[in-house]
Parts: C-alpha cells; structure tokens; sequence
C-alpha cells in the first residue's frame, strides 16, 4: 500500500526528467529536419526542362541580336538537349541553367562593351 | 559666387572637351595616332616591316621565315589561283572583265566602299559578285579556293602601298566606326577585343607565338598557317580570333567583319601589300 501509495504521489514528471524529455524532443526534431534536408530533392521533369530550357534560348537570342554569343554558351545548350534526349533531366535543368547564365553575362558585356569600348582607342 | 560659378562651367568643359573629342569621328587623326603608337613603340622596326608581322617583332622568327620563303607554303594556292584567274566561266568572260586594270595590281585598293549599295566591299566579296554576275554560284569565303583566287591577285599587288579611301559620305563613315568599335570591343568569355592582342600585347609571346602589331596586319592576307595545315582567308582569320577567345563568329564577310577590315586597312595606307603571307 504504501508502495502503491509512494508509487501514486510519486510525481509523474519531475524537473530533471523533463528536461530529459525536452532534449529528447529537440534531439528528435533535429534528427527529423536533418532527415528532411537530406532527402534527395525531387528529380526533374521534362517540363521542368522546357521551361529552363526557353529561358536559355530566350536569352542566348538576345545575345545574337547583338552579335555577341559566347561559344560556351552554345556547348551548354548542346550539353542540356543531349541530356534531355538520354531522360537525364536532372542534368539537362542544370546545363540549360547555365546556359541561360553564360547569355547573361555575354549580353552583359556587350551592354558595357558597348559604352566603353572607346576607352581603348589609341589616341 | 559669380566667378566660382563660371570657373566650375570652366573646368566642366575643360572635361567635357576630351569626350566630344573620342566620339568624334576623325578617321585621318586616328589613322596619325594609330601609326605613332607603333612606330614610337616598336622605334628599330622599319615602316613598311610591320606588314611582316611576328618577323618585324623577333630576330629568331624572321630567321626561320627567310628560310621557310625559299619554297614558299602557299606557292601551291599561288599557282592554282593563277590558273582559276586566267580560265573563263561558262559565258567566256573571266575575272579581269569584272576589275579595273583587267584584275592585275589592284589588290591595295580593298576594301572600298561602295556608294551605291552603301556598304563595304572587300576583295573576297567583289570576286564572289563576279562569278555570279557571270551565272557561276559563289564560291565559300573560308574554303581554299578564294584564298588561292585572292593569294594570286595580292601577289600582282606586293609592294603597292595600301590606298584606302573613305569617301564624303555619312554611310562610309559609320562603316569606319563600326569597323572600329568592333576592333576595340572585347568579346568572347574571355573577354578579349582584337586589340586586346594585336595592340596592347603586340610583339608579346602567347605560347609560342608571336603576336603582330594591327598595324599592317592585314597586308599579308591571304595567309598560308602552319597551324592551319593550308590557307586561309581573311574571313578564316576573323572567325578563328574570335573562336579562340570562345565567342561564337560571325558569317563569313558579315559587314561587321567588312567594317573592321575597311578600318584595318586605313590605318595601313601607305603600307605595301605583302600578300599572300605565311605565319606559324
């Protein structure tokens, strides 16, 4: 009896335990997020493709309006369709991307090319 | 406060003054400043050696080259030429019914500009009108058969100094500073201009090779390249700069490719036609 009496007003949580059981609840959490984090991202579709696709395009037919495409450029956009065609659309997002950000920077400078290139004249 | 207000309308234009100057065009003082650049540069290189290119800049290179023109690498392109020039298209006519002077030492007068069709025409372009005024397709600007067909025609212009005329006309000099922006604009993801070499490293090694100075640069062409393993055109030679810098070439004889040539060959009047040349 007074076991069971002991048992009864023994506190169900005392302060050092639930302490125990807060880290465990973060620890848990942690491990949850990092589990999350680490789950593999969801792989690309072919209109994921598309879409990155037209934008390098869009881009790299700027570039041409100002006669001022990089070769780089053009061996991405290969890189990114050949994936495509193999199913890899993984890497055709990831060459299309890079692509579109090789056209950038090639119509970037042409853009600043085309304000200073005076500055280079023999005078 | 009067007179600090025009001392600092003074000193504004005192700044502005340079910039109305570089945009400006005035192709005869640029063709001044271009010449001095070099010859003050490059003081122990005789004027008319420039058109030699990597030889007038390196005592070693030169060695090799007067052995190398014994037996000249583009004699072959030289003959063949010769013989294409001289054969009558299908109609009977040749190429002498289409030039002045029947086609012989004419060569230092391309590019021109043509003030009827409003744009640069270049010796390549002049003998593709040709054929096809006379019912024959085209031939290609960067294949062998128009480097041996211009090799021939340069050779009856060695030593005839450049004589490149810009006429009075706002077209032709919007072509000269087109020609000009392309040669000083930096292009390609390594972004380098044509000057980027043929200027301010000019006479400077890039790996084993010499750089030429622009000046009298494209007195030479056609060229034989031993790198190339053949002739090359003056299209070849633009399209494969701009490779190398990783920028994608224009069409062979697109009028930016016109334009530099027309402001390239400005700056060398005065200079003879070495053509058809050989480098590394």
């Amino acid at each position: 009896m007074n076991r069971a009496m002991n048992r009864t007003k023994r506190p169900t949580t005392s302060p050092t335990a639930n302490r125990r059981l807060h880290r465990r609840a973060v620890s848990l959490a942690i491990v949850l997020l990092l589990a999350g984090l680490a789950k593999p991202a969801v792989a690309a579709s072919a209109d994921d493709f598309t879409a990155a696709l037209a934008k390098a395009e869009a881009a790299e037919h700027d570039a041409a309006a100002l006669k001022n495409q990089w070769t780089t450029t053009e061996t991405e956009l290969k890189a990114a369709q050949a994936a495509a065609k193999a199913g890899n659309y993984d890497d055709a997002v990831k060459y299309a991307q890079k692509a579109e950000a090789l056209a950038n920077a090639s119509i970037a400078q042409a853009r600043e090319q085309a304000a200073n290139w005076t500055a280079a004249v023999i005078r | 406060m009067g007179r600090a207000v025009l001392l600092a309308v003074a000193l504004l234009g005192l700044f502005a003054q340079p910039l109305f100057a570089a945009d400006k065009i005035d192709p005869q003082a640029d063709f001044k400043a271009f010449r001095d650049y070099f010859t003050k540069r490059f003081p122990k290189v005789p004027l008319n050696d420039f058109v030699n290119g990597p030889y007038s800049m390196d005592a070693d290179l030169r060695k090799q080259w007067v052995e190398i023109d014994a037996f000249p690498p583009y004699q072959f392109a030289l003959d063949k030429g010769k013989q294409m020039f001289e054969t009558p298209f299908a109609n009977g006519k040749t190429y002498a019914d289409c030039f002045p002077n029947k086609g012989i030492g004419i060569r230092q007068n391309y590019p021109y500009f043509d003030t009827k069709s409003g744009e640069v025409v270049t010796l390549d372009v002049a003998l593709n009108q040709c054929r096809q005024a006379n019912g024959e397709a085209p031939y290609d600007y960067i294949k062998e058969d128009m480097a041996a067909l211009t090799a021939y025609m340069a050779y009856t212009s060695r030593g005839k100094p450049f004589d490149i005329k810009i006429p009075d006309d706002p077209r032709a000099l919007a072509a000269y500073r087109k020609g000009e922006e392309y040669f000083y604009t930096r292009r390609g993801q390594l972004n380098f201009s044509c000057a980027s070499c043929h200027v301010q490293s000019a006479g400077d090694h890039i790996r084993t090779e010499v750089l030429a100075p622009a000046l009298g640069l494209v007195a030479a062409l056609p060229i034989y390249r031993s790198e190339w393993g053949g002739m090359g055109t003056t299209s070849r030679r633009l399209t494969s700069c701009n490779s190398q810098v990783r920028a994608v070439p224009l069409k062979p004889e697109d009028d930016l490719y016109r334009d530099v040539e027309y402001y390239l060959s400005y700056m060398s009047n005065g200079l003879p036609i070495s053509g058809p040349g050989a480098r590394p």
